[in-house]
């Protein structure tokens, strides 16, 4: 009654899981399809791109002197030599406004009349007004950022122009004077991360501990309900090795289940692991083991398979929205990510971050690493006394 | 001690306010076939469960093979089988997968192990079938792989609750005489449960009947049997040969009948109480002019010792759990009587 044979029996059992799935073509359908389901989903309706293209912008020039006219036209060539806004002409606010309402434009770019006065005639800046679509704030923000960067450029050309004639330099110079001083971002690893860099690990290790969650109680109840699982309650087996089946059998699915969305992230939506894939499955791995004994007390306090489903999703659906998954932890107000803190998701989520993302290996991830054994340890001492009592009442 | 398999004592089961086992004390000798005869709800795989360790007692301990049901479970897990009322098979794992998986779950050597499930294939003819998923199976072809499964292990004690339950007319002989068979030649001691009166009749060395949790008689269905002879229920087979329904309904209305059964077109199978019980079941056919080709006094059964004993019908609440296929009462045992 050594390890070994806890080992051996829980192999058989999760063999058997497996055959059993494999043979329902039903079941392994859904297996496949819930992960490109769910991949499809996220990549497409969270916005991956900050940059406009193509956009519909209304463009109403009410200025008479020279400066309106020309800033128009510098406009004009931005969009057309970037491809992204569609200038269109329009008479003034109310214009732009029903534009915006019909849903023909995004945003417009008013030049009042005064313009040219204000800069050549009365000394004050000349003033662009930016009109926003409030109902749609993600939009109004990027349109917001990318005209108030065009009309910066076309200003800092404008002045670079007038040093360079009035102090008779370079154009270099003329620049610098106007611009001296630049920003460079520059990120820990090369290239520029995505918003899907940012949540595809989160997705995966959702993905996998989701499964194996409601797998785990769904896989137990069941046979339970069937009076198939007298049939290994009665053999001389440790009552672990039934549970360790039961979780293997129910991780190769879940490990199937991410590799599957990571193979979606990597070929469709281009994300790249920077770091080793072994750790990744391995950090897969413990995220399932931090976890299961939840599922493993759930699964012994529930009677029957629904209450154990409807209990878990209950659980689950706050969790994926608390663990950082899919926005950073530190935005959260404070009481918030006070709960995420005590979350396993929020430190598998983090840890593979950092490993696809950053490229970290074991040392920097440590503590998550610890964090999630601790968790691991904690939750099955509860859950392994309890599943006991719990089968043989 | 040591000529006992099982001895319980004072083992009972509580859930919450029912009582579904009440203090049975009982004894089941080694290599003998002990039935556990009651109705519906009686406790009769509350009584299994906690023998086979599946489930607690509330109070009172029993031991199987010597060992304590709850501190040493291991022990007794090792030594049993267990075919239960649900049957314990994966319908998309082949018959040979079935039995191989359990086997492992005992640590049987493969050898070992093949040589033994090929045996025990052909002991119920199935060998055929070895390569079969379990869901392509008649009831019957499950139930025979169901209950070599449980013998893979070569178990000391055998538990079947209800092994008949469901199955056609032959697999139900069949299955019985597989059980008389393992009794005699491996000397496995069996316990076996049912509300068939027939089958523990022809099965058991004892039997106990088990009413509302507590064992109400234990003894030899012959001795159990004399024990209602001198009771006053008449038991006749009644040859009519122009019987009518109105005649079966006159017959079932009388104020001292117990049960009327029709087997085949024109016998009635007719148990009434009381001095002259005899006397009206001839009166009440003859009024209804009907022609009378013989009676045949019929030998108690288990159900006159269940009546005799808790005062009422075992048949009327044992009817609505028979599932598929109502010839699970063998041949020769009766159908309920319809209503109350
Ligand atoms: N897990 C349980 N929780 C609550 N009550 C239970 C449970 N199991 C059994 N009972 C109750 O205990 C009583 C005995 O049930 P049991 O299944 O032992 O009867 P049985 O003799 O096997 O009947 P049957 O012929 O229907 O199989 C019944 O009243 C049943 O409702
Ligand atoms: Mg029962």
């Amino acid at each position: 009654m050594g390890i070994v044979d806890v080992l051996r029996h829980s192999f058989w059992i999760s063999w058997k899981d497996l055959v059993d799935l494999w043979r329902n073509r039903m079941a392994l359908v859904m297996l496949i399809l819930m992960p490109l389901f769910m991949m499809v989903m996220v990549g497409y309706i969270f916005p991956n791109e900050s940059t406009l293209e193509g956009s519909p912008i209304g463009l109403a020039n009410n200025d008479d002197g020279p400066l309106g006219a020309a800033f128009a036209q510098q406009l004009s060539l931005v969009a057309e030599q970037t491809g992204m806004m569609e200038l269109t002409d329009r008479d003034g606010f109310d214009d732009i406004k029903e534009g915006i309402l019909e849903g023909e434009l995004f945003g417009g770019v008013i030049i009042p009349q005064d313009f040219s006065a204000n800069v050549l005639s009365n000394g004050t800046q000349g003033t662009i007004e930016l009109i926003t679509d409030q109902s749609n704030p993600q939009m109004s923000l990027t349109l917001e950022g990318v005209l108030a960067q065009v009309i910066d450029n076309l200003g800092t050309q404008n002045a670079t122009l007038m040093v360079k004639l009035g102090l008779n330099v370079s154009l270099e110079d003329a620049f610098t004077i106007v611009k001296p001083y630049a920003v460079e971002s520059r990120g820990l690893v090369p290239g520029n991360p995505s918003y899907f860099d940012f949540i595809a690990p989160g997705i995966m290790a959702m993905t996998v501990m989701m499964s194996v969650m409601t797998g785990l109680p769904h896989a137990i109840s069941y046979e339970k309900e069937f009076g198939t699982l007298d049939g290994m309650m009665v053999a001389p087996i440790n009552r672990m090795a039934i549970v360790l089946g039961k979780t293997l059998a129910q991780t190769a699915m879940g490990l199937i289940q991410g590799l599957l969305v990571l193979a979606l992230a990597i070929l469709i939506f281009g994300v790249t692991i920077q770091g080793n894939f072994l750790l990744v499955l391995l950090l897969l791995i413990l995220g399932v083991f931090s976890f299961v004994g939840l599922g493993i007390v759930i699964t012994s306090f529930a009677k029957d398979e629904q209450t154990a489903s409807m209990v878990l999703m209950t659980l689950m659906f706050p969790m994926m929205f608390l663990s950082g998954v899919f926005f950073p932890i530190q935005q959260m107000p404070v009481f918030m990510q006070y709960i995420a803190w005590s979350l396993p998701l929020t430190y598998a989520t983090s840890a593979l971050r950092k490993v696809m993302v950053l490229g970290a290996d074991i040392p920097s991830i440590g503590t998550e690493i610890i964090i999630l054994l601790v968790f691991g340890v904690v939750l099955l001492a509860i859950a392994v006394p309890l599943f006991k009592r719990a089968m043989k009442m | 001690m040591d000529e006992n398999a099982i001895v319980t004592k004072d083992l009972t089961k509580r859930f919450k306010d029912l009582v579904a086992v009440d203090h049975v004390n009982i004894n089941v000798k080694k290599g003998e076939i002990f039935g556990l005869l009651g109705p519906n709800g009686a406790g009769k795989t509350t009584m299994i469960r906690m023998l086979c360790t599946l489930t607690y007692p509330t109070e009172g301990t029993a031991t199987v093979g010597g060992y304590d049901i709850v501190k040493e479970d291991g022990k007794v897990r090792e030594l049993i089988g267990l075919v239960s009322e649900k049957m314990i098979m994966y319908d998309r794992l082949t018959a040979y997968e079935n039995l191989k998986l359990f086997g492992k779950l005992y640590n049987i050597p493969k050898a070992t192990l093949d040589e033994r499930i090929n045996h025990l294939l052909k002991l119920v003819h199935m060998e055929k079938w070895t390569k079969s998923q379990i869901g392509t199976f008649s009831t019957g072809m499950k139930q025979r792989i169901n209950v070599i499964r449980a013998l893979l292990n070569v178990p000391e004690i055998l538990y079947l609750d209800e092994p008949t339950l469901g199955l056609d007319p032959q697999s139900t002989s069949e299955i019985r005489e597989f059980i008389k068979k393992l009794n005699e030649e491996n000397d496995t001691t069996i316990i076996l449960t049912t509300h068939q009166m027939l089958e523990a009749d022809m099965l058991c060395d004892r039997v106990g009947i088990i009413d509302k949790g507590k064992i109400v008689a234990l003894d030899t269905p012959a001795n159990l049997k004399r024990m209602v002879a001198g009771g006053n229920v008449t038991s006749v087979d009644v040859n009519v040969t122009n019987l009518t329904p109105e005649m079966t309904a006159a017959l079932k209305d009388m104020r001292n009948s117990i049960s009327v059964v029709q087997e085949g077109e024109s016998h009635l199978l007719i148990r009434a109480s009381g001095d002259d019980a005899f006397d009206d079941i001839v009166d009440t056919i003859r009024q209804r002019n009907g022609k009378i080709a013989s009676i045949k006094s019929l030998e108690p059964s288990l159900e006159d010792v269940f009546l005799h004993i808790t005062g009422k019908e075992m048949r009327a609440e044992v009817t609505k759990k028979v599932k598929t296929y109502d010839g699970g009462h063998g041949p020769g045992s009766r159908p309920a009587r319809r209503g109350r």
